[in-house]
């Protein structure tokens, strides 16, 4: 093998601590090393045309690029080496910037330590072989996980771009947390007047099969050929029958269950349609809440469904779905206040969360839209706003800004006025984050025309006096410390990873940070992309992130499927395991440790022997340490490639 | 009023001083207020304690140390709990008072009077003795009639004891008092 070695010094990132030219001379002492050069930026187009050059001019046939991590630029070089006529596996990269330059600053060592890497990477392509990708078919149909207002727009998108689309929603109905707002900023307009003919339009999509009360219960299979598993969970009604006609929520006598459409704003029905809007608008029984379904007589709803869609009896049923790509939109949850001890922990009826208080200045929220006391029931006049309840605070693990809140808090204030006119809010801020086309000057009216007090200070405490509350904060800005009267407390409750994210996750096999929150394939130039092939995120399960940015995601991780489905084949990778038949003997083992399934027995002559089924199998290796014979060997690894690399490093 | 002059902005050694006597990472404070907010003496401040904290980042070392406010804090630890940053703010006001004297700007020279009388006795007798440490503190600052009116009440419930009571092997505590001055 004639192979060419390129030492990049990423400007100064890796020539900075790391003697790019004493690698390269280094280089050219290694076995089948023709050629060695350090270049300013291998990745830049005359670094590829150098490489493209010198495999011409030296008849290169392998080559090793020693730069960053491959996962930023193995297929870049990849392809500038399959420009130049090589097979493209006769490529390896050596990373010498993220595990010498930037970890180190002893240029010595590090230098000495990039040769290290140097010669693993030539020892290991001495031994590559040219690999080829074979192609295989792709559905195209996807799956949108999660029905807020990003999956909606991801959903419909692909609906109108002609795919087929599976949209798979935890709740009885679609509309996630916007569908629970009363407004919208910095516009004022009603959430559901925008938000409800998108609903309406997944429901009558033709090309949208819409799985409501459902989750993901598993997820096999790769890009193009995922195959889905679907609990759909029981409803206790026939959906078919059901025509949401809301007589059996007026009948029953069950009115103590858990309102979670209305943030716990009071109880609700057993029977439940959440609110007018609903779409699938279908009744479901809450089995913890029924009468009969806890001490098993009652029935009062199945005597008046005027269509008999009552069924008692309904289990929980699994559907398969196969689809080619997936969008995880799952959202976000609200973050858990009752930490706060200060702030009562969740004893002062009168406290409330900004969604419950959304809620309440909803129209067909459990007030009818009236702004009251939960305690009494009478008009609030001083309403105090407190931010950042779980938003920039290291003592109770949120570090971070949820971005929206400092807005909705600024558009309660003006909807408070708007329903109480000789009302007075006061907002305990930190800073306020308004970065948005119209955002700042949004705020700016709250305070300027609505009149609402701006305190810039935490609040260190909330304390009952007098059937009203008093709130002990700061004006930092003063100098002072404040108490305020309130009627009602109102706490801007930052975002947090929706309950459920990790298992999710884990199922679609993506990575999620340390919240809970899904990572993206690059935080600049792959927002929508995970790191799993024909997986995408759209909305605030990849952070928090208010409704524009949300629906420009769901569009964008519509557009990715759009372009993965305009191919009708995709090329596999060639990194598979594969069998040598003559040393198979056929006990198995390999079959029974493949998570993926990609393992076949077959026979040969009359003697079991295993097979890879290439196009299942993801080259994770497992098979290839499983066999006790090294019969099936990781291709791009194997095992004489990886005993190359250590005796390399280890030569005594 | 006056801008600041820059050698008083700029005592970098300052904040470093404090963040290692204190283990504290003050470049945290993002100044949301909540210890002013919580401080029950914020009232008798001459500086609020979140004004303290912006000081103690801007390296106005005379200014924090000479302030009336770190001899007030009565370590009650409400910033400590609420501070969403996690700076222990009451054991940063235990390092300025430290410094404070060390440097020779004790503004409330009476607390700090109180504070040596109170310890003298402990050293003496292993607890401390009321009487003893009171005649101290008037020796000390010449302030007879500083909480006089309490004495009959408190006589009257034998709270007030007029001769010293020891405890059992008291040179153990006197141990710490000398560990203390040799680490010193």
């Amino acid at each position: 093998m004639n192979i060419g070695v390129f030492v990049c010094h990423c400007g100064s990132n890796i020539a900075g601590t790391v003697d790019t030219e004493q690698v390269a001379q280094a280089a050219r002492s290694f076995p089948e090393v023709a050629f060695a050069t350090d270049t300013m930026y291998a990745c830049s187009e005359p670094g590829q045309a150098g490489i493209i050059d010198a495999i011409r001019e030296y008849g290169l046939d392998g080559v090793v690029v020693a730069s960053c991590t491959p996962r930023m630029h193995e297929a870049t070089f990849r392809k500038t080496i399959g420009r130049a006529g090589l097979n493209t596996y006769l490529f390896e990269m050596a990373n010498i910037r993220e595990h010498v330059s930037w970890i180190g600053k002893d240029k010595e060592a590090n230098t000495n330590k990039a040769i290290d890497l140097v010669q693993i990477a030539v020892e290991k392509l001495r031994r590559n072989t040219a690999l080829f990708s074979s192609e295989f078919e792709i559905n195209k149909r996807v799956m949108v996980i999660g029905g807020g207002v990003a999956g909606i727009q991801a959903a419909l998108d692909c609906a109108d771009g002609g795919l087929e689309v599976v949209l798979v929603e935890r709740e009885s109905t679609i509309g996630g947390k916007m569908a629970k707002l009363d407004k919208t900023f910095p516009t004022v307009d009603c959430s559901s007047c925008i938000l409800g003919p998108r609903m309406v339009d997944i429901a009558q999509h033709p090309n949208i099969t819409l799985h409501a009360m459902a989750e993901v219960e598993s997820v096999d299979g790769f890009v193009g050929n995922f195959d889905v598993k679907v609990r759909k969970k029981a409803t206790y009604v026939d959906w078919e029958a059901c025509t949401g006609c809301g007589q059996c929520m007026e009948k029953c006598p069950s009115r103590k269950a858990e309102d979670r459409f209305n943030e716990h704003v009071g109880t609700t029905t057993a029977i439940n349609i959440p609110f007018p809007q609903a779409i699938p608008k279908k009744a479901v029984i809450d089995p913890g809440a029924c009468i009969m379904l806890t001490k098993g007589k009652c029935g009062a709803c199945a005597k008046l469904c005027p269509t008999q869609a009552i069924r008692f009896e309904q289990e929980d049923t699994v559907v398969q779905e196969q689809v080619g790509a997936i969008i995880a939109a799952t959202g976000y949850d609200l973050f858990d206040f009752t930490l706060y001890g200060e702030y009562g922990g969740g004893r002062y009826p009168d406290v409330v969360t900004s969604m419950q208080y959304e809620r309440m200045l909803s129209a067909s929220g459990p007030t009818g839209g009236h702004l009251v006391r939960p305690s009494d029931g009478k008009e609030p006049k001083d309403i105090v706003f407190i931010q950042c309840v779980g938003s920039r605070d290291h003592s109770v693990n949120r570090p971070y800004c949820s971005g929206f809140c400092c807005m909705y808090t600024a558009k309660q204030t003006i909807l408070t006025k708007d329903h109480i006119p000789d009302s007075q809010s006061y907002v305990f801020y930190m800073d306020i984050r308004s970065p948005g086309k119209l955002y700042d000057e949004f705020t700016r009216r709250a305070m300027e025309e609505y009149g609402a007090k701006y305190i810039r200070g935490r609040v260190s405490t909330i304390q009952p006096r007098n059937g009203r509350y008093v709130v002990k904060g700061a004006d930092t800005l003063m100098g002072s410390p404040v108490e305020i009267e309130a009627d009602l407390v109102v706490l801007a409750v930052g975002a947090e990873a929706s309950r459920g994210a990790g298992a999710l996750a884990e199922k679609l096999r993506i990575s999620y940070d340390g919240y809970g929150f899904f990572m993206e394939g690059h935080p600049k130039l792959k927002p929508v992309e995970t790191n799993t092939a024909g997986v995408y995120l759209a909305g605030s399960c990849q952070g928090p992130k208010d409704i524009p940015s949300s629906v420009a995601q769901g569009s964008a991780a519509a557009s990715k499927v759009q372009a993965l489905f305009s191919r009708d084949k995709l090329a596999s990778d060639p990194q598979v395991s594969s069998v040598a038949l003559q040393r198979c003997v056929g006990c198995a083992k390999c079959a029974s440790t493949c998570p993926f399934g990609a393992i076949e027995m077959t026979e040969f002559r009359g003697m079991p022997k295993a097979s890879v089924v290439e196009t299942v199998c993801q080259g994770c290796g497992v098979c290839a340490v499983t066999c006790p014979q090294g019969a099936i060997q990781l291709q791009h690894f194997t095992d004489n490639q990886i005993l190359a690399e250590v005796n390399a490093l280890c030569p005594y | 009023m006056p801008t600041k002059t820059v050698p008083d902005r700029n005592d970098g050694n300052f904040l470093q001083e404090v963040q290692q006597a204190s283990e504290q990472n003050l470049t945290r404070c993002y100044q949301c207020g909540n210890c002013t907010a919580g401080c029950p003496l914020s009232f008798a401040y001459d500086i609020p304690v979140n004004k303290l904290m912006r000081m103690l980042q801007a390296g106005e070392k005379h200014a924090v140390l000479s302030s009336r406010a770190i001899w007030l804090c009565a370590s009650c630890e409400t910033c400590t709990t609420r501070c969403p940053n996690e700076i222990d703010v009451a054991r940063i006001m235990d390092v300025l008072r430290h410094m404070a004297r060390r440097e020779g700007l004790v503004a409330e020279a009476p607390v700090r009077h109180l504070w040596d009388a109170f310890l003298t006795s402990v050293e003496k007798h292993g607890r401390v003795f009321e009487v003893g440490m009171m005649a101290n503190f008037v020796k000390r600052t010449g302030r007879f009639w500083t909480d006089a009116d309490l004495a009959p009440v408190a006589l009257g419930k034998g709270k007030l004891g007029l001769r010293p009571h020891c405890i059992e092997h008291q040179d153990e505590v006197q141990r710490i008092f000398a560990r203390f001055r040799e680490q010193a």
